[in-house]
């Protein structure tokens, strides 16, 4: 502060009131220009997060109105099983998407990388294109796609004389949805170790061409271990976007009716509570709890992965 | 606290239009007092309206023409579940509830339950009940309290593929029920692929009601705060035990119902037949595209042969909202809506709905008219009749919407395997009965 109260004397020759006025002014410039993002963040994040705990702290009745009941949503929470049963059919589908999809987005990246195809602007968008796609319409489109009747997955195997696939049945809705979200999600991780794998300095190659390495052995033994961090940190965010998957189930409902129930997920049971089952309070202490379930999943996995980078 | 602080935020200027609104109002009373009636035509009162039914600004265009001191903001804000939705957030909010909205028979429960609805009875509703068929109008109301003038309604029937049927050498269409379980028997036999019909429980809680409300089935009582729960009775299991046998017996299909794929298993007559509602025969003409002329319409089959009991699926209502500002005039729009001859003419003739008003419904050209599609039947003659025989005695939950998930729920996953249709009612009892008791209810 005395540096920067120096400079400005030294700066300007004019009287006390300015000087100070152009200190203030450097020291509010930063903030206003953080003003429209502060005003959004705390406008659309901060004011309902604090709405919806006050909301889980009451109890809404059709009969006998509103009254303060502190954690009582929580403890029931806490110990309903159709929440639970929810985190785990997200856990089995974290488990089998997120594998699949960054494996892709990784080798893809990869090989648009390593400069051995053509086109590679043109691979680059259509990858990313279903990113692009609202879910609303993905969902559409892959129920149409899996349809058991009119699906061409079911027409080719019935002109074919084949057993018809069945896309939806208890087995097989997770890998199903999963192969949604890994459309949907791949190209956007591609495009982030895309942009990694470019930040690696080009002397590297050279380097490791010297030393008699290949292609393939300098993506494996260079290239993955410098993006390491950026691999970890998708990986958080696709654990993140796992536990709130919302859109993709339920757009299937109709047509998975015997599979998806109104407490598939659980932001799903928490939508049924609320806007059918009018339990907005407990439905708003189902989000803080899946918030909190989501915060130690995240950390256990940096809690992992960081100790195994320190040895 | 962050709530009150959200209310000064966002609310403020709906507040004080309101308020504003409000005084204007107070302002007018005297010069009414004064004046007369004709103070009112000055003054224009505008009036909110939510509905999703095609036709709407058409007819709203209408009644403001012969209304011109009342203006309607036609909205539509979502078809069926959405709708009431949105109303709830509404009430919730305690800003932006609309005068007028539409509200299906089976919703005025649940919506009286939170205090929403005006009582148009005070407002002059009663001097137009005899226009409407009588279970319509003891639907809507209490005693001479009113909560919705009756818009169209769905008194139950059979549509039935003649020629899947006439394959299996069954002429007529099923009187009874456990004619229609041998029919199903017979058809799963002499077509290989074909069903009678798709059990369509699993993703449609609406026809569970209306099919199990023929049958006897009376669910729910409400007296006060005090509401007796009986879901899983006698009556239930034995109409569980009736699907059950034929989903055993593969003799019924279980795919998800309302889908593309659903509609195409009656075109191609995979589905031989749909119990359904008086609203259903228009809505398979305009979905079918080649089983024209195969179709034909009967009477909901009976559980006693000789009977003749039918209950309702679907229709929807009129309703004005407590919150209103204006009673008499949003009432006199709803009774204009639903009970004005030319109006519910309109609604037949135009929009295909099944007429609720005497008058229409016994018009010989709606009575007799003859549909290609149904092979040149008289198909609203069968369902007018049927509406003469509705038991209006079946009341539906105050909480109906989440009765219905967890009848779709369960019913879901009886048939995904988890126990039987019968077990899937006990759990529905518990989950429900639970419920009733966290919402404040003495369950009896």
């Amino acid at each position: 502060m005395q540096l920067a109260e120096m400079a400005a004397t030294t700066a300007t020759t004019g009287a006390r009131p300015r000087h100070s006025s152009g200190t203030w002014g450097r020291r509010l410039a930063p903030y206003l220009f953080l003003l429209p993002f502060l005003i959004l963040f705390v406008a659309f994040l901060i004011v309902p997060l604090l709405y919806a705990l006050d909301l889980s702290l009451w109890k809404k009745a059709l009969v006998g109105g509103t009254r303060f009941v502190g954690i009582e949503n929580y403890q029931k929470a806490f110990v309903d099983a159709k929440f639970w049963a929810g985190v785990l059919t997200l856990v089995k589908f974290a488990l089998m998407q997120i594998p699949v999809m960054l494996g892709l987005a990784l080798l893809f990246a990869l090989i648009l990388d390593s400069g051995v195809v053509y086109l590679k602007g043109f691979f680059r968008v259509s990858f990313f294109i279903p990113y692009a796609v609202p879910t609303v319409i993905a969902a559409l489109l892959w129920g149409y796609l899996y349809s058991p009747v009119s699906g061409p997955a079911a027409q080719i195997a019935t002109a074919l004389g084949w057993p018809k696939p069945d896309f939806l049945n208890p087995s097989t809705i997770l890998p199903s949805i999963a192969n949604i979200a890994t459309w949907e999600y791949m190209g956007y991780n591609m495009i982030i170790y895309f942009a990694a794998l470019q930040a690696i300095p080009q002397d590297l190659e050279e380097a490791s061409t010297v030393d008699g390495a290949g292609a393939f052995a300098h993506a494996i033994y260079v290239k993955l271990p410098l993006i390491v961090p950026t691999i970890l940190v998708t990986i958080i965010f696709s654990i993140i976007g796992s536990l709130q998957l919302f859109s993709e189930p339920y757009l299937l409902i109709n047509i998975a009716r015997t599979v998806i129930n109104s407490s598939f997920t659980p932001n799903i049971y928490a939508y049924t509570q609320s806007f059918i089952g009018q339990q907005y309070n407990y439905a708003a202490a189902i989000s803080f709890l899946l918030g909190a379930v989501t915060a130690v999943i995240s950390y256990v996995f940096m809690l992992a992965t960081s100790r195994r980078s320190a040895r | 606290m962050t709530k009150k602080l959200l209310d000064t935020v966002f609310d403020a200027p709906v507040g004080r239009r309101t308020f504003l609104k409000g005084a204007a109002a107070t302002a007018a009373l005297p010069a009414l007092g004064a004046l007369g009636g004709t103070a009112m035509a000055q003054e224009a009162v505008e009036l909110t309206y939510w509905a999703w039914t095609p036709g709407d600004p058409e007819m709203v265009a209408a009644f403001m023409k012969a209304y011109p001191n009342i203006k309607i903001n036609y909205q539509n804000v979502g078809q069926g579940g959405p709708h009431y939705q949105k109303l709830r957030d509404a009430l919730t909010a305690g800003s932006g509830i609309p005068d007028v909205a539409q509200m299906e028979f089976n919703s005025i429960p649940s919506f009286k339950a939170l205090n929403a609805l005006a009582d148009m009875g005070t407002a002059g509703a009663n001097d137009i009940k005899d226009k409407f068929v009588d279970w319509t109008w003891k639907s809507v109301s209490d005693g001479d309290k009113v909560y919705g003038i009756p818009w169209d309604s769905g008194p139950m029937g059979l549509l039935y593929r003649e020629d899947v049927f006439s394959k299996s050498g069954l002429s007529a269409a099923p009187e009874t029920w456990d004619e229609y379980a041998e029919a199903a028997m017979k058809i799963a036999k002499d077509s290989p692929g074909s069903y009678i019909t798709d059990f369509v429980g699993s993703a449609d809680a609406g026809w569970v009601a209306g099919v199990l409300w023929q049958k006897g089935w009376r669910p729910f009582h409400l007296d006060g705060t005090n509401i007796s729960i009986k879901l899983n009775d006698q009556i239930a299991k034995d109409w569980a035990a009736y699907w059950q046998k034929l989903i055993d017996a593969k003799a019924v299909d279980t795919a998800p119902a309302w889908t593309a794929d659903w509609f195409a298993g009656f075109d191609s007559g995979k589905y031989a037949s749909w119990v359904c509602a008086a609203w259903s025969p228009v809505l398979m003409i305009s979905a079918m595209k080649t089983s024209v002329g195969k179709w034909r319409a009967a009477k909901m089959p009976q559980w006693k042969k000789g009977d003749y009991v039918i209950s309702n699926w679907g229709g929807s209502t009129f309703a004005t909202m407590a919150a209103t500002q204006h009673l008499k005039e949003a009432t006199q729009f709803a009774m204009w809506m639903g009970g004005n001859l030319e109006t519910a003419k309109y609604w037949n003739q135009k929009q295909y709905l099944f007429p609720v008003v005497k008058d229409v419904l016994n018009d010989p050209a709606v009575l007799d008219y003859k549909f290609d599609f149904y092979g040149g039947q008289q198909v609203n003659k069968i369902f007018a009749e049927a509406e003469a025989h509705v038991d209006p005695s079946f009341e539906f939950a105050p909480f109906q919407d989440y009765v219905n998930t967890h009848i779709q729920d369960e019913f879901a996953a009886s048939i995904g395997g988890n126990g039987t249709l019968a077990d899937a009612f006990d759990r529905v009892q518990d989950a429900i009965v639970a419920y009733a008791k966290d919402q404040g209810y003495t369950v009896t």
